[in-house]
């Protein structure tokens, strides 16, 4: 159920990114998603790609700082309201939020949300427990 | 181990003695044989004889050294150019290098200190010793080098740079001493870590760093990095090289200075007076057994104290406090006087972040800037934002607390701030382009 998360740190200099999607591109490492969150100084570069432990590997043959990250993603009717039903359910049983980020599939009616918490287990144990269902891993590293 | 029982253990008031009658033969040589001193003791009204206790010794005027810029190349040597031996020259980051000349004696009394140095540091004959100082015009090398083959070590003459091929040597071989700058050892520990070699399991058991400032929490993560004790070895070239003073592997409290050669003084660096023991000033050294280029109250720019107690290693001479910094390295932030090593203890005492830091000065406006740039590793990476964001503000608040000065952490990425194989350059000041 849990999804490999890579996360790079970057400066905010131009061309690091490019440098980082080239990388992977060479060592035919498939972006499946990706979420950059960014300061005034530097960024944190989240991606879910089809082969996390090679990423991980050439990243830091190239001496990128790197770091695997367990998330969740969870499929989303893609309609009005979809998204709040899961976040209610989150906050009733104080689950914290660290961060997500959504994207929708190429097949279907569904958004993926992918879900970084602080307590993963806890967060499964809710969402299952209310009917929601979460994704099984290949499902995401292959969309 | 004491390498010379008769002389660094000798009772204070014998030393004290030996120092007057050697200051007043230098005083007599220099002011006889150097116009620069002759002409700066008749302006001062003093003549060599009216020194007579070593309280006199503060009536002399201060050597500086743009003096011995001025005096470019050979303006100081008081002996002739046929009797010196060796020279060597300063890096000279402004302008033209300062130059010693050294007679034989000069060597002679060089490696002697240096061996009694390695001696205190827990060298002796049997061991390896790595010589990453540069060899060349630069004293380190060669001052580390006789001395490492006066005490019957087998030294290896590595100089700096080829940080592979020195790790090869210092496995293959067996070097059980290391000597360079305390950022060269780390810049090893870091390239033997992704070489894939457990620097700690090497022979190493000391390391007699020295050539730049270098903080406690500093010698503590090279200990531990390196597993060996780190000594702090203190010299320049204007007074010797390496080898001026050294602490002893009994107390790593202070180095001493060895005081049949050199008399030390602490003065207040704003009015030339001379403080009283453990004030901490500017320290001012005068050299009195120096043929080739002896020097009078030479200001060194460095910022410790003078230590008189005795310590438990035997050793009567004085020890100087592990260096606040050089005050050439000192920035004056917003008003605020600031040294590296200051904040490179903050950085340090920190866990997990990379012993490698860079200070950038910057004028914004009539508004001095400091940016501490630190590179972030594995240890102190997070995904989220708030964990990083959260390290640079403990690091801005301790230095806020403990300078008062508020600066600006950056982050970087791992390995982007240089490495050096000799001195580090920590601030790269950019108000003065």
């Amino acid at each position: 159920m849990k999804v490999e998360q890579i996360s790079i740190f970057i400066e905010n200099k131009s061309g690091r990114l490019a440098e980082v999607t080239g990388i992977l591109g060479k060592n035919d490492v498939n972006i499946r998603a990706l979420s950059l969150a960014d300061t005034s100084d530097f960024g944190i570069l989240r991606l879910i790609v089809d082969d996390s432990k090679k990423a991980l590997k050439v990243l830091k043959e190239q001496r990128f700082t790197v770091s695997i990250t367990h998330v969740i993603g969870v499929a989303v009717s893609d309609t009005p309201g979809g998204l709040t039903k899961i976040l209610q359910i989150l906050d009733k049983n104080n689950v914290n939020v660290e961060y997500m980020y959504a994207f929708v599939e190429r097949s279907g009616d569904n958004a993926v949300i992918i879900f970084r918490f602080d307590d993963i287990d806890e967060a499964i144990v809710a969402l299952t427990d209310n009917d929601i269902k979460i994704l099984l891993s290949e499902r995401i590293t292959s969309i | 181990m004491i390498w010379n029982d008769d002389f660094e253990t000798l009772p204070r008031e014998a030393l004290e003695s030996l120092q007057l009658k050697r200051l007043q033969q230098t005083l007599d040589k220099v002011y006889a044989a150097v116009p620069f001193y002759r002409e700066s003791f008749d302006k001062a009204g003093i003549k060599p004889g009216d020194i007579k206790s070593l309280a006199d010794l503060q009536r002399l005027p201060f050597t500086l050294k743009q003096d011995m810029r001025d005096s470019y190349p050979y303006g100081l040597f008081a002996i002739p150019l046929e009797q010196i031996v060796r020279i060597h020259a300063s890096s000279g980051t402004t302008g033209k290098p300062t130059v010693v000349g050294y007679s034989r004696r000069d060597i002679e009394n060089w490696t002697e200190l240096m061996a009694r140095s390695f001696a205190a540091a827990g060298t002796h004959r049997g061991d390896i010793i790595h010589n990453a100082y540069g060899y060349g015009l630069f004293t380190g090398g060669l001052g580390a080098h006789y001395g490492a083959e006066r005490v019957g070590a087998s030294v290896i003459p590595m100089s700096g740079g080829n940080t592979k091929k020195q790790l090869m040597i210092m496995q293959d071989f067996g070097s059980t001493v290391l000597t360079c700058t305390p950022s060269y050892s780390l810049y090893l520990a870091e390239v033997a870590a992704e070489e894939g070699i457990d620097i700690r399991k090497l022979k190493l058991k000391v390391g007699i760093l020295g050539a730049e400032p270098w903080s406690e929490k500093m010698r503590q993560e090279i200990e531990a990095k390196l597993n060996i004790k780190a000594i702090d070895i203190y010299g320049l070239s204007e007074i010797l090289g390496p080898g001026v003073g050294i602490e002893c592997i009994e107390a790593q409290n202070g180095l001493h200075i060895w005081e049949d050669h050199f008399i030390p003084e602490i003065i207040n660096p704003e009015t030339g007076e001379v403080l009283p023991d453990g004030e901490k000033g500017e320290l001012v050294i005068t050299t009195i057994t120096k043929e080739g280029i002896p020097l009078i109250r030479y200001r060194t720019r460095d910022i410790t104290r003078l230590i008189k107690e005795p310590c438990i290693c035997g050793r009567t001479h004085a020890r100087i406090e592990r260096l606040s910094g050089r005050s050439d390295d000192m920035m004056i932030i917003r008003g605020v006087n600031v040294f590296p090593s200051q904040i490179e203890s903050v950085i340090f005492a920190i866990e997990g972040v990379e012993p490698h830091y860079q200070l950038i000065v910057e004028r914004d406006g009539n508004l001095d800037t400091l940016e501490v740039q630190v590179e972030v590793n594995e240890q102190t990476f997070s995904d989220e934002i708030k964990v990083l964001q959260g390290l640079s503000n403990k690091i801005k608040k301790d230095i806020k607390d403990l300078l008062g000065v508020t600066c600006k952490v950056r982050l970087v990425e791992p390995k982007t701030i240089t490495r050096s194989e000799g001195k580090a350059q920590r601030v790269i000041d950019n108000r003065k382009k």
